[in-house]
C-alpha cells in the first residue's frame, strides 16, 4: 500500500481531519484507525439523548457510509495499533490484527478515557463509567430496572446521567469529593446555583464525599459505603471523575508530552515534524491568543483543532485560533459557556438563579474573558460573538439583564 | 423513505432520502453537505445549522421553540419569517418534498 495520511483515533477529531483533508483539496489516500467497532459517532448524546432513547445508535453517526466510500476515506474499525515507526519520509503502523499501514504523514486523535476510581469493588457489575458507546449500551441495559443510582462526579457527565435518572423517577444521589460542583469549569456561583438545582429537582448531593468502597452481592454492586460508615443503596454507579489523554501510541514514537497529554503547538504539530495531532488527547496553546498551554475536552476543540492539523497536513499552516466554548444540558437546564475563565479576577451576575435563567460574566483587569450561561441563550450566543471578535462588555451594564447584552458589546 | 431538498448558497440543489426521525440538520451532514456547520451535533447550542424553510412548508413544519427563537436571534445570517435550526426539524413521512435554503453564513 502507499503512503497518504494515517489518522490514528475514530472519534469526532479524526473525522474531522479526514473530512477537512478532502475539503482542502487532499488527494492522496486518506485511512483512518479506530479500536471500537463502528465508524465515527457522537459521544455528547450518548449521555443525555440516547439515555432517554431520544436518540439511537444509527442516529449518532456522524456520517454514512457513502460519505466514506464517495470521498475514498477507508475506515478500519476494531482494529487497534500495536506497533508504529516514523522515519525522516514516513512511517508504518501494525495493527493487533496483523494489517501493515505504510503513510507519509500521521495524525494523532485518540481521545481519552474515563479516569478510574480504585476503590475495593470497583470491578462489581454496575459500577460504570462513560465514554464509549459500549459504556452507554452498559448503562441502558441496566437503566430501566435501576431504582437507585449513585453518581460519582459532579462535573459535566455526571450531572448529565443524574438529570436523566431524576426524571426518570430514580433515586439519584450525587457524591462529589471537591467542596463544589464543576470546579473546574465554572465559577462558585454557578456551582451553587447547579447544587440547589439538582436538590429542587430531586437529586441528594453530598460535597466533600469520602467514599470508603463499593458493597455487592459477589457479582452486582448493591451499594457504596462512606467513610463514615454510612452505606448509599445502588444498582447502578456511574463513575464521571474525568478523564486521562490516550498516549500509547504517542509513547510508541517517544513524542513529548505535557502533563499526560500529547504536546503540539499552534499549528496541531508534535514533537515530531511528521506527526500532528487534535482533540481530547493533546495539550496546545491556549487558542485565545493569552500564555500557556491548556487542554480542551470539547466538542469545539476537536473540531476547530483537527481543521488546523488538516491544513498543516495540506501544507496551508495556519495557527489554531478559536474562543473555547462548551455545554452542559441536565434536564431542563441548559449550561452554555464560551471563554475560558482562567486567571479572572472580577464576576458579573446577571439575571436570577432562581429563576432559572442567569449568566455569570468573567472579567479580567476589566475585559470579558468568558461567560456561563443557564437558560440564556441570548447571552451566550451575544458574548460568544463578541469575544470571538476580540470586544468586551462593560461590567456595569453588563448587570442589568433588562438590557440585551448584544447592545452592550464595545471593542 | 421522505425526501428533503438543501438550496445551497451557491444555488445549486441536492435532494437527499432522510431516514424517518433524523433531523434536516442529521441528514444533510451525513451525507456530506457543506454549509450546515451543526458544531453542537444537534443540541440546540450553536445556531451553525441556519435554514429557511420554503414558504410552501412553512406551515407544516411550524415555528421555533422559545429556546430556539432565541439562538436564531444570535445566528450569523439574518434571520427570516421562515428560519429555523435544521437541527430541531425532525423528517416523518408527510415532510417528503421539503425545501429548506441553507442560510449563508453560520459562524
Amino acid at each position: 500500500m502507499s503512503g497518504g495520511i494515517l489518522i490514528i483515533g475514530a472519534g469526532q477529531s479524526g473525522m474531522q481531519i479526514a473530512d477537512s483533508l478532502r475539503e482542502d483539496g487532499y488527494q492522496g489516500v486518506i485511512t483512518m484507525v479506530g479500536d471500537e467497532s463502528i465508524a465515527p459517532y457522537q459521544r455528547p448524546p450518548l449521555s443525555k439523548a440516547y439515555l432517554y432513547g431520544e436518540a439511537d445508535e444509527e442516529s449518532l453517526q456522524f456520517r454514512n457510509e457513502k460519505f466514506y466510500a464517495d470521498n475514498q476515506i477507508d475506515l478500519i474499525l476494531g482494529d487497534a495499533i500495536v506497533d508504529v515507526t516514523v522515519s525522516e519520509n514516513g512511517g508504518s503502523a501494525t495493527t493487533a490484527s496483523g494489517r501493515v499501514l505504510n503513510f507519509d504523514r500521521l495524525a494523532l486523535t485518540p481521545g481519552s478515557v474515563p479516569r478510574k476510581l480504585d476503590l475495593p469493588g470497583a470491578d462489581l457489575d454496575g459500577v460504570l463509567y462513560m465514554r464509549s458507546i459500549a459504556d452507554a449500551r452498559a448503562l441502558k441495559s441496566r437503566w430501566d430496572s435501576a431504582k437507585n443510582v449513585v453518581v460519582i462526579g459532579g462535573g459535566f457527565i455526571g450531572l448529565e446521567v443524574a438529570a436523566v435518572a431524576g426524571k426518570a423517577g430514580k433515586n439519584v444521589t450525587v457524591l462529589e469529593g471537591a467542596d463544589r460542583m464543576m470546579a473546574r469549569a465554572v465559577c462558585p456561583t454557578t456551582s451553587e446555583y447547579f447544587k440547589n438545582a439538582h436538590e429542587r429537582r430531586g437529586a441528594q448531593i453530598v460535597l466533600n464525599a469520602r467514599i470508603d468502597h463499593f458493597e455487592g452481592d459477589g457479582t452486582r454492586v448493591t451499594g457504596v459505603a462512606m467513610q463514615d460508615g454510612s452505606v448509599l443503596p445502588a444498582d447502578i454507579v456511574m463513575v464521571g471523575i474525568g478523564v486521562l489523554a490516550r498516549t500509547e501510541v504517542a509513547n510508541l514514537l517517544g513524542l513529548e508530552l505535557a502533563n499526560g497529554a500529547i504536546l503540539v503547538n499552534e499549528y496541531a504539530e508534535t514533537s515530531n515534524p511528521l506527526v500532528v495531532a487534535a482533540g481530547d488527547a493533546v495539550m496546545l496553546p491556549n487558542p485565545t491568543g493569552v500564555e500557556g498551554l491548556v487542554r480542551l475536552e470539547s466538542v469545539q476543540n476537536a473540531v476547530d483543532q483537527a481543521k488546523a492539523a488538516a491544513k498543516t497536513l495540506v501544507g496551508t499552516r495556519e495557527p489554531y485560533r478559536a474562543l473555547p466554548w462548551f455545554w452542559s444540558d441536565q434536564a431542563d437546564l441548559k449550561l452554555q459557556i464560551a471563554g475560558l475563565s482562567t486567571g479572572y479576577d472580577q464576576t458579573v451576575l446577571r439575571g436570577n438563579p432562581d429563576e432559572d435563567a442567569f449568566s455569570v460574566l468573567y472579567y479580567k483587569n476589566g475585559r470579558l474573558l468568558a461567560i456561563d450561561c443557564v437558560n440564556q441563550v441570548s447571552d451566550f450566543m451575544a458574548a460568544r460573538r463578541c469575544l470571538t471578535n476580540g470586544q468586551t462588555i462593560d461590567p456595569i451594564a453588563a448587570a442589568d439583564a433588562s438590557v440585551a447584552l448584544k447592545t452592550l458589546v464595545t471593542d | 423513505m421522505p425526501q428533503v431538498t438543501y438550496i445551497l448558497p451557491d444555488g445549486s440543489e441536492k435532494t437527499l432520502d432522510a431516514r424517518d426521525g433524523d433531523s434536516v440538520m442529521e441528514t444533510a451532514v451525513k451525507n456530506g453537505i457543506k454549509g450546515i456547520v451543526a458544531e453542537c451535533g444537534g443540541a440546540c447550542s450553536c445556531a451553525t445549522c441556519h435554514v429557511y424553510v420554503d414558504e410552501a412548508y412553512a406551515d407544516m413544519v411550524g415555528g421555533p421553540s422559545d429556546l430556539e427563537d432565541d439562538m436564531l436571534d444570535g445566528a450569523a445570517s439574518d434571520r427570516r419569517p421562515t428560519s429555523r435550526l435544521s437541527c430541531q426539524i425532525k423528517m416523518r413521512a408527510d415532510f417528503d418534498g421539503l425545501r429548506v435554503e441553507i442560510a449563508p453564513k453560520q459562524v
